[in-house]
């Protein structure tokens, strides 16, 4: 049987941000931003919340851990949540994941 | 260049998001759909100098500006631009470098890697040598690849700008085969946008509907093919679509150009605008020059539309189109952008595309961006 590599975020993958992608905070928009060849995205709290820990260091679990610490109340909302936006952010090209 | 179709659509709330420095307007190329003044010898000995730039760039950030390009005229042109970058990096903009390839190096390529450059836009004509060299008035086609192979062996990102017109738009598939050779990363088909130089060469430079459909072809045909690896942005004129483009997002809302002489542009067009006056940098400082200036307020937001914008359901989305154009085709730039299909002045731009496609028509040279040119045009204007 072959081995069918996934799209789908594995509890141990580790994401970063694709190196044409500069990400950061803004002070002038009070958020954080990524910037692109012609492209300015600037992202809602859960989406900078879950890019900054694309860090190459972060698994996917860990993240959910801390997204959990951060956001108390429906863990399996939360966990859902980071998985969904892994793959959107993925399809869209801002992270990679890691070899 | 402004970019048409490539732009995200986003709202600044008040900010000039997009910071343009035209360093200079000298470029060692004739491009006869430059869009520089036509007069642009006008800017030589006035120049701001680097800690003008610098002045901007520091002015910049404090109004909430992210990204940056530096253009021209050929900007690399400015022995000061590697410090210009630097310090446009210091301070947290996402820069990018808009050039022709020529004066670009690899100890200057290296430079600007140090300097924290992000990212290059590239502009390249045709994937024919002879006709490259001869669009262009110079020999450089050869020197544009190894500068495209270069910039790629130094892991920037690269968008690969072609404009496209007549002499090119049947040569699309072989373009993209050579984008694809060079690991281009986004591929930018630009529709020239007929304002200067390329308005005086309109009638040589439009292509033919049945052209863009062909080209419209082997753009969809390399996307399936290349999925992922390069981004293609590819828009139908608005010259054949009836329909305006929602230039620079709306005038003052987002875009801020300033010339090599320091005048504040809402677009790098802005300036053909001969009964608007635009100070500079020299006389203001950003802040006032974005929120105060006369200039930027008068078609900011939508309070300056007549009919048929005014009632129009889509005057959100595309701000009444092109005040430039509207001003450069109708004599007035509150009216109604022409390549608008409800404007009543559509018909010049209908019957522009009709005469570029009349086999009958008389053809003539491509005039070609020189000085010598723009004073002949100067006298022509002077004497009728
Ligand atoms: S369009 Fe051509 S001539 Fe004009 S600035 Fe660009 S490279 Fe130079
Ligand atoms: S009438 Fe004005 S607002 Fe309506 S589509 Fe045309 S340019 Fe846009």
């Amino acid at each position: 049987m072959t081995e069918i590599k996934q799209n789908h975020p594995a509890a141990t993958d580790r994401y970063g941000v694709n190196p044409m992608y500069l990400f950061r905070w803004e002070d002038t928009q009070n958020a954080y931003v990524l910037l692109y060849p012609e492209g300015i995205v600037k992202l809602n709290q859960t989406a900078g919340e879950i890019i900054k820990r694309c860090d190459g260091e972060h698994t996917v679990a860990d993240m959910v851990i801390e997204l959990q610490q951060s956001f108390p109340g429906d863990d399996e909302r939360v966990a859902d949540g980071v998985y969904r936006f892994l793959e959107v952010f993925r399809a869209k090209g801002w992270i990679r994941r890691q070899a | 260049m402004p970019k048409d179709g490539s732009v995200v659509r986003l709202d600044g709330e008040g900010k000039p998001l997009w910071l343009v420095l035209e360093l200079t307007y000298r470029c060692p190329l004739k491009c006869p759909w430059c869009s520089n003044p036509v007069d642009f010898d006008r800017c030589n000995g006035n120049e701001l100098d680097t800690d003008e730039w610098k002045r901007v760039l520091r002015e910049g950030r404090e109004l909430g500006a992210l990204q940056l390009g530096f253009t021209g005229g050929e900007p690399m042109l400015r022995d000061d631009l590697e410090e210009l970058v630097a310090e446009a990096t210091r301070l947290g903009y996402y820069t990018n470098l808009i050039t022709s390839g020529v004066g670009l190096n690899e100890g200057r390529l290296v430079a600007l890697k140090n300097a924290g450059l992000k990212q290059i836009q590239l502009s390249l004509q045709s994937s024919d040598r002879a006709l490259t060299d001869s669009l262009i008035g110079a020999t450089a086609f050869d020197l544009k690849i190894k500068v495209a192979r270069m910039i790629k062996s130094y892991g920037f990102p690269m968008v690969l700008n072609v404009p496209v017109f007549r002499q090119n738009a049947d040569q699309t598939a072989e373009i993209l085969a050579l984008a694809e050779d060079i690991g281009v990363d986004y591929l930018e088909f630009a529709n020239i946008q007929y304002y200067n130089w390329a308005m005086i060469n309109r009638e040589e430079l439009l292509p033919t509907r049945a052209q863009l459909e062909r080209a419209e072809a082997a753009v969809k045909a390399a996307r399936e093919r290349l999925g992922d690896r390069m981004t293609i942005y590819f828009v139908i004129p608005d010259y054949f679509e009836g329909k305006p483009k929602a230039c620079m997002n709306g005038w003052g809302s987002i875009h801020l150009t300033i010339a090599p002489d320091g005048a504040a542009l809402p677009c790098q067009e802005a300036r053909l605008m001969t009964d608007l006056a635009f100070p500079t940098v020299r006389e203001h400082d950003l802040a006032w020059l974005w929120n105060e200036s006369p200039t930027f307020r008068k078609f900011r937001g939508l309070d300056w539309m007549r009919e048929p914008c005014s009632s129009c359901s889509e005057k959100e989305t595309d701000f009444g189109g092109c005040r430039c154009q509207a001003y450069l085709l109708t004599g007035d730039a509150c009216n109604t952008d022409p390549a608008c299909g409800k404007s009543p002045h559509h018909g010049l731009v209908t019957d522009a595309v009709a005469r570029a496609a009349d086999p009958a028509r008389t053809l003539k040279p491509l005039v070609m961006r020189t000085e010598r040119a723009a004073r002949e045009l100067e006298r022509e204007a002077e004497h009728g």
